[in-house]
């Protein structure tokens, strides 16, 4: 359970948030909706822990986030707007590093998570060969290395075609059909029918 | 579900490390390069006279490899946090001290480790005496190590900064003197027949010293620069 209270965010010498609450609880889906430069990016990096609020809290599963580290990285997984690909190493390569930093091992090897993402004739292509849509697909199976916990993307869908879109919202609901949570940020309508997607706008907390 | 655990992790990242410095690896000799062309200026802009040159040597090799080790200390972390890797270290659930002490250990095996092997060659050049060779690659193998810990906190408190690289050594050279006191001493002290045990027990005592305090403080300084 990822819960977050009374947050606030102050950017600068602007507060973007503040008064926040939020709760997830295993199977919940939540999409943030904001103007740019709202803090919706801000907010996902307060919920995973790399930046510190103001004030207020993100407790999971009940504890402090601060005392609670290595369980909560181990159950988390960031998705930012950086794809945490490292150009001079195929998409196998990165994937490979990024799931020994997970500290968990999964049921799919990562030559077919890249597989389901379409990126099976290009596993071996060092990643700044690909296009930025293809970059955006190879982040999205670190995911599917990543099944469970909380999942926080920051606009998954940047970049990606009609059909990863579409690809992408059945593994978020999959993602919650498995009992995990997502929290995500898009201008658009991501993962429609299955479990509801939760709204929340950050302009009802200035 | 089994749990990766963290050597594993380590060694993962340690692999990748250097992995991508092999992709790159017209790179790799540019701190070396750097190295042998710094020492030779000293020995150039000294004149051909070979006593002065051999007392000059120790300082010379070790004023070499302290820019030699800031060439590449930009690198250290920029790359990570331009691709967003940074952040996932920071997010994984292995201690990131550990995981930037592999980082750490990756800039030294690329720039420090180097520079042990062609001290002899430089030493040779500059016409240090043989029994100073022990002590100067002593001195090397516990002052290289210190001086990419001291190095890596900067390059970490330095990664959001404009202008960082110049901060950095502005930073990092004040940092490192002890390193070239105790480093430069203890060949001095054996070219003149002197006891160069003590310098080289201070500078690992000074590694020691980095290497307890500087992993909690890099990842300190990483934290605060993402926030």
């Amino acid at each position: 359970m990822l819960e977050a209270t009374g947050l606030e965010c102050v950017r600068g010498h602007r507060r973007l948030f503040t008064g926040l609450h939020c709760k997830l609880e295993s199977g919940d889906l939540l999409q943030i909706h904001g103007e740019n430069g709202a803090g919706k990016t801000s907010l996902l990096r307060l919920l995973c822990g790399l930046s510190l609020p103001e004030a207020g809290e993100v407790r999971w599963n009940g504890a402090p986030l601060a005392g609670n580290r290595p369980d909560f990285h181990r159950a988390a997984a960031y998705l930012g707007h950086r794809t945490s690909l490292s150009g001079d190493l195929s998409a196998l390569e990165n994937l490979r590093t990024a799931r020994a930093l997970s500290g968990r091992g999964a049921e799919i090897s990562c030559t077919e998570a890249l597989r389901r993402m379409g990126l099976g004739d290009c596993l071996r292509l060092p990643c700044r060969a690909l296009s930025a849509g293809q970059r955006q697909r190879a982040a999205i199976a670190g995911l599917l290395l990543r099944p469970g916990g909380v999942w926080l993307l920051d606009e998954p869908a940047t970049a990606l075609d009609q059909h990863a879109i579409r690809q992408l919202g059945d593994i978020i609901q999959a993602q919650a059909a498995g009992g995990g949570m997502v929290v995500f940020t898009s201008h658009r309508e991501l993962a429609a029918g299955g479990a509801p997607v939760r709204q929340l706008h950050l302009a009802d907390f200035q | 579900m089994t749990a990766a655990s963290t050597p594993a992790a380590c060694a993962a990242l340690l692999r990748r490390d250097l992995t991508i410095a092999w992709r790159r690896r017209g790179e790799i000799l540019h701190p070396l390069l750097f190295f042998v062309i710094v020492s030779a200026l000293f020995a150039f802009a000294a004149g051909p006279d070979p006593a002065l040159l051999a007392v000059a040597a120790p300082a010379v090799i070790w004023v070499g490899a302290l820019l030699a080790t800031l060439l590449a200390l930009p690198r250290v972390f920029a790359d990570d946090h331009r691709d967003g890797v940074l952040e996932q270290l920071l997010l994984s659930p292995h201690p990131p001290t550990l995981l930037v002490l592999a980082r750490t250990l990756t800039h030294w095996l690329l720039s420090g480790a180097p520079l042990v092997v062609v001290a002899p060659l430089l030493a040779e050049v500059l016409g240090l005496p043989r029994e100073a060779w022990p002590a100067l690659l002593a001195g090397l193998l516990m002052g290289t190590p210190a001086l990419s810990l001291v190095g890596a906190v900067g390059a970490a408190l330095t990664l959001a900064a404009r202008g960082g690289g110049v901060l950095l050594a502005l930073l990092m050279l004040p940092l490192s003197v002890p390193i070239l006191i105790f480093g430069a001493g203890a060949v001095r002290a054996a070219v003149l027949g002197g006891d160069a045990g003590a310098p080289l027990l201070l500078l690992g005592a000074f590694l020691l010293l980095a290497l307890a305090l500087a992993p909690a403080t890099i990842v300190a300084a990483l934290r605060a620069s993402l926030n």
